[in-house]
C-alpha cells in the first residue's frame, strides 16, 4: 500500500515537472508582432528587508525619471515606458526569482537593478542568458558586469571606491596606518576592502589589522578591541549602514580614537539613527552629493523634492540616471530589441546628475566620485575625486 | 595596549555578552526542568521583549526602567499564553510534538514581527537612553555605563530568581513539580499554575535580556532572537539543562569563549566554536558541567 502511494507521488511529481517545463517553453510568443504601444521595463529593487531604504530610493528615482520621460512624450516617437518593480526583499535567492519572473512572465525589454552587488550577481546570469540588457544603478562589485555583454552599471566600481578612500586617507588625512573591518558574507564589502588594501599599501601605508564579521553579527566588541590594540589612524568599514551603525556605536563605547572611513553603503539617514553621534567625524565615498551645484543636480533636486518631499540620496540619483540612460539607449537603438539596446548602451555618451558617463570595454562607467564628511549628524560635501 | 590589557578588555566583552546569554539560558533551563521541553520560541520572546522595550521608550516616552519592566510583564503574559494555548494541549503527547510546536512558534513569532508594520525587516537603532560614560579600570581597559548596568541588572535578576526558587512557596512548588509532577499533584500542588508561573518567570527574564542586549549593542531587529536564542540553548546545555546555576555559569562561559575566539583572531569562527562546544559537551558529558549522572526514569 505504502509503496503504491509513493509511486503515485513520484509520478505526480514527474508529471508536474514536465508540465511546468512545457509551460515555460511556450508562452504566447508568436502573437507579439503587433507592436504594443508601451515599453515594459523591469526593475528589481528591495523595498523591504535589510537594505529597504536603498531599494525605496532607487524606486523613487526611477519612477521620477519615467514620469518625466513619459510626460515629455516617451521614447521612439511616443511610446510610454512602464515600470514593473519586483521586490527581492533584500535577499539573494529572491532576486533570481524576480529576474525569472520579469523575463519569462512580464517579458520586459530591459531590467534596471538590482541594488546590492550580491543580488545583481544572482540576477545577471539570468538576464545574460535571456539576452535582456540589465543596467544596475548601484552595484559596485567588478564581477557584476563581467557576467556578460548584456550587463551594465551606472555607478563606478569597487576598485575605484577603494582607491579613492585609500588616496584620501594617505593624502588628505595624511595617515599611514589603517585597520579594516570586513563583512565576510558580502561581495561588496570584500571587494572594497581588497582594493583599499592594495592602494593603501601601494601608497606606502600599512594595514595593521584586518578583522572579519558576518552580516548577522550584533556584538562587535571583541574585534573592536583587537582593532584598538593595533592602534590604527583610520578604520575602513566598507559595509551597509545596517551593520555600520552598531559598529560605530560600539567603537565609540570602546574608545577607539581612529577616523572611520566607508563607502557608498553608508549613505542612508538610518545610519544616524543607528549610530547616533558616533557617526560624526566619519568620511565615505559616494556617487553624488546634493551640494555639488551642477544644473543637472539642481533640476533633479527640485523635481525630487516636489514629488517625494525629501532630499534624494545617491541611490535615487543613480537610479534616476540609469533610467534616463536606458531611455536614451532605446531612443538611439531605435528599437526595444535586446541586442540593439545593448549596442546603444555600450556606445552611449550620457550626462546626468551623477556626472558624465561613457562605458569602458568592461561596460563600467568612467566617472568621478565625491567624498562626504559626516558632521553634526549631517552629510557634508568634502571633495570630488576624478578617475 | 599590552597583552594583559587586551585580555582584561576581552574578558569584560565576554562577560557582558555572557550575562545576556545567562539570563536567557535561565528560561530554557527552568522550562526544561519542569516539563522537559526545550522551548525554541524563547529567542523570539527575547526579541519581542526588546521591541516592547524599544516601543515603550520611543512611542510612549517611558524611561528605561519602566520600559524594561513593561517588556518583562508583557512577555510574562505572552509566556503564559504560549504555554496555555500551544504546549498544554500537548503535555501528554510525544515529546517531539511539543518540540516541533516550539520550533513552529519561533517561526511564527519571527514572521509576525517581520510582517508587522511597526517592526518590519530593517534594523532600528535602540535609543541611547543613558549618556555614554566610560569608566577606566586601568590604562586602555574600560567598561561603559551600559555594560555596568547590564551586569548589575543581570546579577540582581539572578539573585531574585534564586530567592523565588528557594525561599517562596511558588518556588518550592516549582522544585516539587520538576522532581515529580504526579507526586506533586497528589500533595495538593496546582501543577498547571506552577508551570504557567515558570513560563512567566522564564519569559520575563528573556524580555529583560532582550532589552539589555538592545541597549548594549544598539539595535533591534526581527531576527535578533535567532542566534542569541540558540546560543542561550547551548549555554543551558553546557551548564546542565534543568539546573539553574548551571545556566548562569554556562552563559558566562559561552560569552567569554566567544570573545576569546575573536580575540585570538578567529572572529569568523565564533559561532562555529559555540556550536562545536554544544556537540562536544553532548558527547563528553551530556548532563552538562553541573549535571549529575542520574539514570533515566522509565
Amino acid at each position: 500500500m505504502k509503496r503504491k502511494l509513493s509511486l503515485v507521488l513520484v509520478v505526480t511529481m514527474v508529471l508536474s515537472l514536465a508540465l511546468t517545463g512545457c509551460g515555460g517553453n511556450q508562452p504566447q510568443a508568436p502573437a507579439a508582432p503587433a507592436a504594443p504601444e508601451e515599453i515594459k521595463i523591469g526593475s528589481v529593487f528591495p523595498v523591504t528587508g535589510a537594505i529597504a531604504t536603498f531599494g525605496q530610493s532607487s524606486l523613487n528615482g526611477t519612477q521620477l525619471a519615467f514620469e518625466e520621460i513619459n510626460n515629455a512624450g516617451g521614447v521612439l516617437g511616443g511610446r510610454k515606458l512602464v515600470l514593473i518593480n519586483e521586490d527581492n526583499q533584500s535577499k539573494t535567492e529572491e532576486t533570481a526569482t524576480a529576474f525569472q519572473k520579469l523575463i519569462t512572465q512580464d517579458e520586459v525589454s530591459a531590467i534596471l537593478g538590482s541594488v546590492a552587488s550580491s543580488h545583481s550577481l544572482a540576477g545577471a546570469p539570468i538576464a545574460q542568458a535571456a539576452g535582456i540588457p540589465m543596467l544596475s544603478p548601484t552595484s559596485t562589485n567588478p564581477r557584476v558586469t563581467e557576467v556578460g555583454d548584456f550587463i551594465f552599471r551606472a555607478c563606478f566600481i569597487d576598485p575605484f571606491q577603494g582607491q579613492v578612500m585609500a588616496k584620501f586617507a594617505l593624502e588628505t588625512l595624511g595617515v599611514t596606518t589603517a585597520a579594516m573591518l570586513v563583512e565576510q558574507d558580502s561581495d561588496y564589502s570584500k571587494g572594497l576592502a581588497a582594493y583599499f588594501k592594495k592602494a593603501f599599501e601601494a601608497g606606502g601605508g600599512t594595514i595593521v589589522a584586518e578583522e572579519g564579521y558576518k552580516s548577522t553579527d550584533t556584538d562587535f566588541s571583541a574585534i573592536l578591541t583587537r582593532v584598538k590594540a593595533a592602534n590604527p589612524a583610520v578604520v575602513f568599514v566598507p559595509a551597509y549602514y545596517g551593520t555600520v551603525g552598531p559598529i560605530l556605536r560600539q567603537a565609540q563605547a570602546a574608545e577607539i580614537d581612529a577616523v572611520f572611513l566607508g563607502g557608498d553603503g553608508w549613505d542612508s539617514d538610518k545610519l544616524f539613527e543607528l549610530a547616533g553621534d558616533a557617526a560624526n567625524g566619519g568620511f565615505f565615498s559616494n556617487h553624488y552629493s546634493p551640494d555639488a551645484g551642477t544644473p543637472e543636480v539642481e533640476a533633479f533636486l527640485a523635481a525630487y523634492q516636489a514629488k517625494f518631499n525629501a532630499v534624494p540620496d545617491a541611490l535615487a540619483a543613480l537610479a534616476y540616471d540609469a533610467a534616463y540612460m536606458l531611455a536614451q539607449a532605446i531612443e538611439e537603438a531605435g528599437s526595444v530589441e535586446g541586442v540593439a539596446i545593448r549596442d546603444a548602451l555600450a556606445a552611449i555618451n550620457f550626462t546626468g546628475v551623477s556626472g558624465s558617463v561613457t562605458f569602458d570595454e568592461n561596460r563600467n562607467p568612467v566617472k568621478s566620485a565625491v567624498i562626504i564628511e559626516i558632521r553634526d549628524g549631517k552629510q557634508v560635501y568634502k571633495a570630488t575625486v576624478n578617475p | 595596549m599590552t597583552i594583559t590589557q587586551q585580555i582584561l578588555q576581552q574578558l569584560i566583552n565576554g562577560i557582558s555578552l555572557g550575562s545576556v546569554y545567562a539570563l536567557m539560558a535561565l528560561g530554557y533551563t527552568m522550562v526544561y526542568g519542569i516539563i522537559k521541553l526545550i522551548n525554541f520560541a524563547h529567542g523570539e520572546v527575547f526579541m519581542i521583549g526588546a521591541f516592547i522595550g524599544f516601543f515603550s521608550i520611543t512611542k510612549l516616552g517611558m524611561d528605561f526602567f519602566p520600559a524594561m519592566f513593561t517588556a518583562m510583564i508583557f512577555c510574562a503574559i505572552l509566556g503564559i499564553l504560549m504555554e496555555r494555548l500551544a504546549y498544554k494541549p500537548l503535555r501528554n503527547a510525544h515529546r517531539v510534538a511539543a518540540l516541533m510546536t516550539a520550533v513552529g512558534l519561533s517561526m511564527l513569532f519571527q514572521n509576525l514581527a517581520l510582517a508587522h508594520s511597526w517592526i518590519g525587516a530593517s534594523a532600528k537603532g535602540f535609543p541611547q537612553v543613558f549618556p555614554l560614560q566610560r569608566f577606566q579600570l586601568m590604562e586602555n581597559v574600560n567598561i561603559s555605563s551600559d555594560r555596568i548596568l547590564t551586569l548589575a541588572i543581570a546579577i540582581f535578576l539572578m539573585i531574585a530568581l534564586q530567592f523565588i526558587v528557594h525561599k517562596t512557596i511558588m518556588g518550592k512548588a516549582m522544585r516539587a513539580v520538576s522532581l515529580d509532577k504526579d507526586a506533586a499533584r497528589l500533595m495538593g500542588i496546582n501543577v498547571d499554575k506552577t508551570i504557567s508561573f515558570t513560563f512567566a518567570l522564564g519569559s520575563s527574564l528573556a524580555a529583560a535580556a532582550g532589552v539589555l542586549f538592545a541597549l548594549n549593542y544598539g539595535i533591534v531587529v526581527y531576527q535578533m532572537g535567532l542566534l542569541p536564542g540558540l546560543k542561550a540553548f547551548v549555554a543551558a546545555v553546557l551548564g546542565g539543562i534543568g539546573i539553574i546555576p548551571g545556566a548562569m555559569v554556562g552563559g558566562l562561559l559561552l560569552g567569554v569563549t566567544e570573545s576569546a575566539v575573536s580575540a585570538a583572531g578567529g572572529s569568523m569562527f565564533r559561532d562555529a566554536v559555540a556550536f562545536a562546544a554544544l556537540i562536544i559537551m553532548l558527547l563528553v558529558k551530556p548532563t552538562g558541567l553541573f549535571g549529575k549522572n542520574v539514570r533515566e526514569k522509565v
